[in-house]
C-alpha cells in the first residue's frame, strides 16, 4: 500500500515525542527509520499502524484517510524488539492465528503455514511451542505470523536486536529476500547504520523525534544533508573538526592543512566544519594523496576483524579504522592518514556544503 | 576422588534432623501412636490395632462432615478463582494512586485473624443490631443463621469469599503484570477480540500463579475451622459442622484421643490426596495445550 504521512506529530503531556513530519512511502517499498535510541522510530511506527493516534496531522492508506481508524480494522503487521507469540498455541497455530481470523480454508491455511515456515527455516518446529524454541527460531515464528497476513504494510521494530550476534547477521542476511515479494511496504526501524546499508531499501534519519533526511539510502549515507544526520548514520560517529577554506586548502584547527579535491574546490572562503568518517582516516597508507594526521592513542577498540583506534591530536579526538585487529599502547605516537577526496564540508551551522563525489549503485561495495 | 572421612560432618546436619524431628515426625508419630491405643488416662493404654480406623470410616456424621467439606471447597474454588481473575483484569495497571490504593484494599481483608472476620459477620448478620441481618429483615426476608442452615452456610460461604478472593486476586494481578505490553499491541494488531486476548494470553501467562491459587485456596477451606466455629459452632445442628470441627469435637469434646488421632491421619490423607489430584489435572491441562 502507499503510506502517507502528513504532518503527523505526537505530544504526550508537555513532551514532544515526535515533530511534525510528512512522508510517503511507496507500496512494495523497502523503509528503513534509521535513529538512536529515544529517537522517535517507535512513536512514529505506532502511527503509522494505528496503535496511536497522531496529536496532528493525518495519516493515508492508498489516498484514504485512517488517522482515527483503530488498528484493528487496518491492514498492517508487526513484529518486535521481544519475542512475541501465543505462549499456548503451538508454532503452527501461531503462524495460522491470523489466516483462521480471515476465515480462509483449511487447505489454504495449511499450505500458506507451510510455506512460509519453510521460507523462514522453522518448518521441523511446527509442532513445538514457542517457549521451546530458541530466541532466533522464536522471532522467526514471529515473522512468519506477521508475514502470513499478507498485511499492506509490515512493520518491524527492531527485530533483531535480543538475538545474539551470528542469529543476527544470519536472519538479516534472509530478511531483504524474504520481503522482496514486491507488494508488502515494509517498514524496519533499527539503531545500527550498518542494518541500514546491508538492507538498502530507503532510509529515514530520525534524531531527537524530528526528521533529518528521507530518502535512498546511499544517497542519504554519502550526502547527508546535515551534521547531526552524517552522525547518526556513521558508526563510529563521523569525525568532526573546525576548519578554515581558503582557495586551495582547507586548514583544519589542528594545524593539519588538506589539499581541496574536486567535489569541494571553488567553495567560498571562510569558516566551515569538516568531517570524515572513519574509514578515511586510516593507519596505514594506502596512496601518497593522503595527508598525515600526528596524535596519541587514547583508545584502540576491536570490533570484528577491524581496530578503531581514538587519538587526541590537540584538542579533537578523532577515531581511525584499521584493518585488521592490532594493539595500541595508550599515550603512544601514531601518525594516521586522512583521504582529501573523501571530506565533508558542512557550513558552521551544521549544513552540508560539499560531499565527496560517489558512484549511484557502489552502495554495496562500502557497506 | 578418595572420599573424606570425617565424623565432624554431623554438626552441621543435626541441627536440621532435630528441626524436622520436632516439628514434623514426633509429633506425626505421637498421633500415630494414639490412633492404636485406646487411652483411659496418663498410663493406662491399650492396643487396639486398625479398630479406630475402621470406626472411623465407619462414622456416619464423618461421611456427612466430608460430603459438606467437599461441596464447600469446591463451591469456594468456584466463587473465588473466577471472581479473583475478573477483578484482576478490572484493575488498573501502571504505577499511580489508583492501583496503589485498589492494592491496599484489597490487601485490608487479608491482613484480619480468622477469628475478627468471624466476629466481624456475627455481628454484621444480627437481625437486631446487624447492618446486613438488619436490612434483610427490612426488606421482608427471614434471614437468620442461627436457625437456618442455608443461611448459615451461605453465610460462611460469603465469609470466606469476602476474606480470600483478595488473595487469589492479588496473585492473579501478580502474573497480569508480568505480561509485556507489546503481546496486547500485538494481539490489537491481529484483531484478536477480549476473549481470545483472555484466553491465549492472558490465560497461559496466569497459569503458574492460578495454580498456587487453587491448592492454596483448596488446601486452606478444607481445613476451615475459625469462621463456622465462632459463628455458629457448626450448627444449626450439624449444618456447618465441616471435617475440622467434627474433629474437635471427638478430640476436646468427647476425649476420644484414640479415635481423634486415627481421624487425624485420615483427614491428612485425604488433603494430601486431593491436593495432588488437584497439581496433577493443572500441570496435565497445560501440557495437553502443548499437544
Amino acid at each position: 500500500m502507499t503510506l502517507t504521512l502528513e504532518g503527523v506529530a505526537k505530544r504526550v503531556g508537555a513532551e514532544q515525542h515526535l515533530h511534525p513530519l510528512s512522508l510517503e512511502l511507496q507500496p512494495g517499498s523497502f523503509n528503513v527509520l534509521l535513529g538512536r535510541t529515544l529517537a522517535g522510530k517507535t512513536t512514529l511506527m505506532r502511527l503509522m499502524a494505528g496503535l496511536d493516534a497522531p496529536t496532528a496531522g493525518r495519516v493515508l492508506e492508498n489516498g484514504k484517510d485512517v488517522t482515527g481508524k483503530s488498528v484493528r480494522h487496518r491492514d498492517v503487521a508487526m513484529v518486535y524488539q521481544q519475542f512475541i507469540n501465543y505462549p499456548a498455541m503451538t508454532v503452527y497455530d501461531n503462524i495460522a492465528s491470523p489466516l483462521r481470523r480471515q476465515g480462509k480454508d483449511k487447505a489454504e491455511i495449511d499450505a500458506k503455514v507451510r510455506r512460509t515456515a519453510a521460507m523462514l527455516r522453522i518448518e521441523p518446529y511446527l509442532d513445538r511451542l514457542p517457549a521451546e524454541l530458541s530466541g532466533g527460531q522464536q522471532q522467526r515464528c514471529a515473522i512468519a505470523r506477521a508475514l502470513v497476513k499478507g498485511a499492506g504494510l509490515l512493520l518491524l521494530d527492531e527485530p533483531l536486536v535480543n538475538l545474539d550476534y551470528k542469529l543476527r547477521e544470519e536472519l538479516r542476511a534472509e530478511l531483504r529476500d524474504i520481503f522482496a515479494d514486491g507488494k508488502t511496504t515494509v517498514v524496519y526501524a533499527t539503531t545500527e547504520p550498518q542494518e541500514a546499508l546491508i538492507l538498502g531499501g530507503n532510509v529515514t534519519v530520525l534524531h531527537e523525534g524530528r526528521m533529518l533526511q528521507t530518502g535512498a539510502t546511499g544517497d542519504v549515507f554519502h550526502t547527508p544533508a546535515s551534521l547531526e544526520c552524517a552522525q547518526v548514520f556513521s558508526d563510529p560517529p563521523m569525525n568532526v573538526v573546525d576548519a578554515i577554506l581558503t582557495n586551495d586548502r582547507v586548514a583544519l584547527s589542528d594545524g593539519t592543512s588538506l589539499p581541496l579535491s574536486a567535489h569541494d574546490r571553488n567553495l567560498p572562503a571562510g569558516p566551515c566544519k569538516v568531517g570524515i568518517r572513519a574509514n578515511h582516516l586510516t593507519v596505514l597508507r594506502r596512496s601518497e594523496r593522503l595527508v598525515p594526521v600526528k596524535g596519541k592513542v587514547a583508545l584502540s577498540e576491536i570490533s570484528g576483524s577491524e581496530t578503531f583506534v581514538h587519538l587526541r591530536h590537540g584538542d579533537t579526538t578523532l577515531v581511525a579504522r584499521e584493518e585488521g585487529v592490532h594493539s595500541h599502547p595508550i599515550g603512544s605516537d601514531i601518525q594516521v592518514y586522512a583521504d582529501p577526496d573523501r571530506i565533508f564540508v558542512f557550513s558552521t551551522a551544521g549544513q552540508l556544503v560539499a560531499a565527496p563525489n560517489w558512484r549511484r549503485g557502489a552502495l554495496r561495495n562500502i557497506a | 576422588m578418595d572420599k573424606v572421612q570425617d565424623n565432624r560432618a554431623w554438626f552441621l546436619i543435626i541441627p536440621v534432623f532435630l528441626i524436622v524431628a520436632f516439628s514434623a515426625v514426633v509429633p506425626l508419630m505421637t498421633v500415630v501412636n494414639y490412633s492404636v491405643q485406646e487411652i483411659f488416662g496418663p498410663g493406662q493404654t491399650f492396643f487396639v490395632g486398625t479398630e479406630w480406623f475402621e470406626a472411623v470410616l465407619k462414622d456416619d456424621r464423618l461421611h456427612d462432615a466430608l460430603v459438606r467439606q467437599i461441596i464447600y471447597s469446591l463451591a469456594v474454588l468456584l466463587i473465588e478463582i473466577p471472581l479473583g481473575i475478573l477483578i484482576a483484569l478490572g484493575m488498573p495497571g501502571g504505577r499511580s494512586a489508583k492501583t496503589s490504593l485498589t492494592l491496599v484494599l484489597l490487601a485490608l481483608p487479608l491482613l484480619i485473624p480468622f477469628n475478627v472476620v468471624g466476629t466481624i459477620w456475627q455481628i454484621f448478620g444480627r437481625g437486631d443490631i446487624g447492618l446486613l441481618g438488619a436490612t434483610f429483615r427490612a426488606i421482608g426476608i427471614d434471614y437468620n443463621y442461627t436457625n437456618n442452615s442455608a443461611h448459615a452456610w451461605i453465610t460462611v460461604l460469603v465469609m470466606d469469599v469476602w476474606h480470600w478472593t483478595s488473595l487469589v486476586a492479588l496473585l492473579c494481578y501478580a502474573g497480569l503484570q508480568s505480561i509485556p505490553p507489546a503481546f496486547y499491541q500485538a494481539a490489537k494488531i491481529d484483531g484478536a477480540s477480549k476473549w481470545a486476548v483472555f484466553r491465549y494470553i492472558q490465560l497461559p501467562k496466569m497459569r503458574g500463579v492460578l495454580i498456587i491459587a487453587v491448592l492454596l485456596r483448596f488446601m486452606d477451606s478444607f481445613m476451615i475451622y475459625t469462621e463456622p466455629f465462632v459463628l455458629t459452632g457448626g450448627g444449626p445442628g450439624n449444618s456447618t459442622t465441616f471435617l475440622s470441627q467434627y474433629l474437635t469435637q471427638m478430640a476436646v469434646g468427647q476425649f476420644d484421643i484414640g479415635k481423634a488421632a486415627a481421624f487425624s491421619i485420615v483427614y491428612f490423607l485425604i488433603v494430601l490426596l486431593f491436593s495432588f489430584i488437584f497439581y496433577t489435572i493443572i500441570t496435565r491441562t497445560g501440557e495437553g495445550e502443548k499437544k
